[in-house]
């Protein structure tokens, strides 16, 4: 095994990096492909009580870096899905604890022992990005269909490309198919036409991604879920596989829409 | 979309307003020109031509255009032509 490694980045903050990174953990580990997801937002580190692993912390980022554990220690496994691991950040410490080579070291030392490293970059354009970036083979930008997001990720595929490490691709998160098609909300082709980048996701806004988080299991683990079916698209299009992208507002998708309806209890 | 926005003729909806700042902004950022340093620009411009050739100042358009990969300037000059200096001699 040699694994790849993914980094997942926005620019903005709040648009779904670690929700992001999670649901694609679990779903190529629930795909059969060994996976493990660094939280590298050191100082806020998150993607623990996404995974739901927050109770099993021992070892963290910074811990390995400074060699008070052996990688393997660092290491958590996710006992709902086979071959699943998240490595933790640092909460008390800054992001200069890190050093992009660093992050180097680390990754490829874990490629032998996965197939898919997953990296969950803190917001914004600082040390932590650059840590996040330094040892990726692919960089996923994730936006939300508003203007500001946009303009973010804008940025961010500029930087990208500027550090050798692109063409990334995008995932949209948060789509409301029913304001898109109201024309009340960014749809894929505005964002798509004025970013030029490659798609890899459509993620709608869903309800269930927030009990999921209440509860520490990620959506991808509800096969019911929306957002879930989503991030598994994702999974299998991040492993050769041609996923169509399932139209989320069509006009036909009347039945689509009823059952929303039903399971959203009628409220839209 | 509200009555009173029907009323004052404010039949766009909000994406495609969204659209259309997005396009804008970007255009702005990729060339790391602020739409105050274009106005700037512009007035640095309007003198140094002036200095040779006299043109028509208050016509003139300075913007930014995006294409696919190339980000442009695009200034259009009117000259002073002599009907319009004719004009401006009342
Ligand atoms: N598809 C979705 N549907 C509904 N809620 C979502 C969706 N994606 C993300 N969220 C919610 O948005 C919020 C931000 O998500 P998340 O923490 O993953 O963002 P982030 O980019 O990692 O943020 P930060 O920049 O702070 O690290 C969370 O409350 C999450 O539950
Ligand atoms: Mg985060």
């Amino acid at each position: 095994m040699t694994a790849k490694v993914v980094t997942i980045t926005s620019g903005k903050g709040g648009v779904g990096k670690t929700t992001a990174t999670a649901n694609i953990g679990v779903a190529l580990a629930s795909l059969g492909h060994p996976a493990v997801c660094i939280d590298a937002d050191i100082g806020l580190r998150n993607l623990d009580v996404i995974m739901g692993l927050e109770n099993r912390i021992v070892y963290d980022l910074v811990d390995v870096v400074e060699g008070r554990c052996k990688l393997r220690q660092s290491m958590i496994k996710d006992k709902r899905v086979p071959d699943l691991y998240l490595i933790p950040a640092a909460q008390a410490r800054d992001k200069t604890s890190v050093s992009p080579q660093d992050m180097i070291r680390l990754c490829d030392e874990l490629r032998s022992h996965c197939e898919w490293i997953l990296i969950d970059s803190p917001a914004g354009i600082e040390r932590g990005f650059r840590n996040a970036i330094a040892p990726a083979d692919l960089v996923l930008i994730i936006t939300n269909p508003e203007v500001s997001a946009v303009r973010d990720a804008d940025r961010i595929i500029g930087l990208i490309e500027a550090e050798g490490k692109g063409p990334g691709q995008l995932i949209i998160n948060r789509l409301k198919p029913e304001m898109v098609k109201k024309g009340d909300m960014l749809g894929e082709e505005d964002i798509l036409d004025v970013l030029a980048i490659e798609l890899i996701g459509l993620v709608p806004e869903d309800d269930a991604v927030i009990t999921a988080s209440n509860q520490g299991n990620p959506v991808a683990l509800n096969a019911s879920s929306s957002a879930g079916n989503a991030f598994r698209d994702i999974a299998r299009r991040l492993n050769g596989e041609e996923v169509p992208f399932e139209p989320l507002y069509d006009q036909q998708g009347f039945l689509k829409r009823i059952s929303r309806l039903v399971r959203s209890g009628g409220d839209r | 979309m509200s009555f009173r926005d029907r009323l004052l003729g404010r039949d766009r909806r909000s994406a495609q307003t969204a659209r259309k700042r997005l396009q804008l902004v970007l255009i702005h950022d990729r060339a790391g020109i602020s739409p105050g340093k274009l106005d700037a620009l512009k007035d640095d411009l309007i003198a140094a031509i002036s200095r040779h050739v006299e043109i028509d100042a208050s016509n003139v358009h300075v913007s930014l255009r995006s294409e696919r990969d190339k980000q442009r300037l695009v200034a259009d000059i009117p000259l002073a032509t002599s009907r319009a200096r004719r004009r401006e001699l009342g």
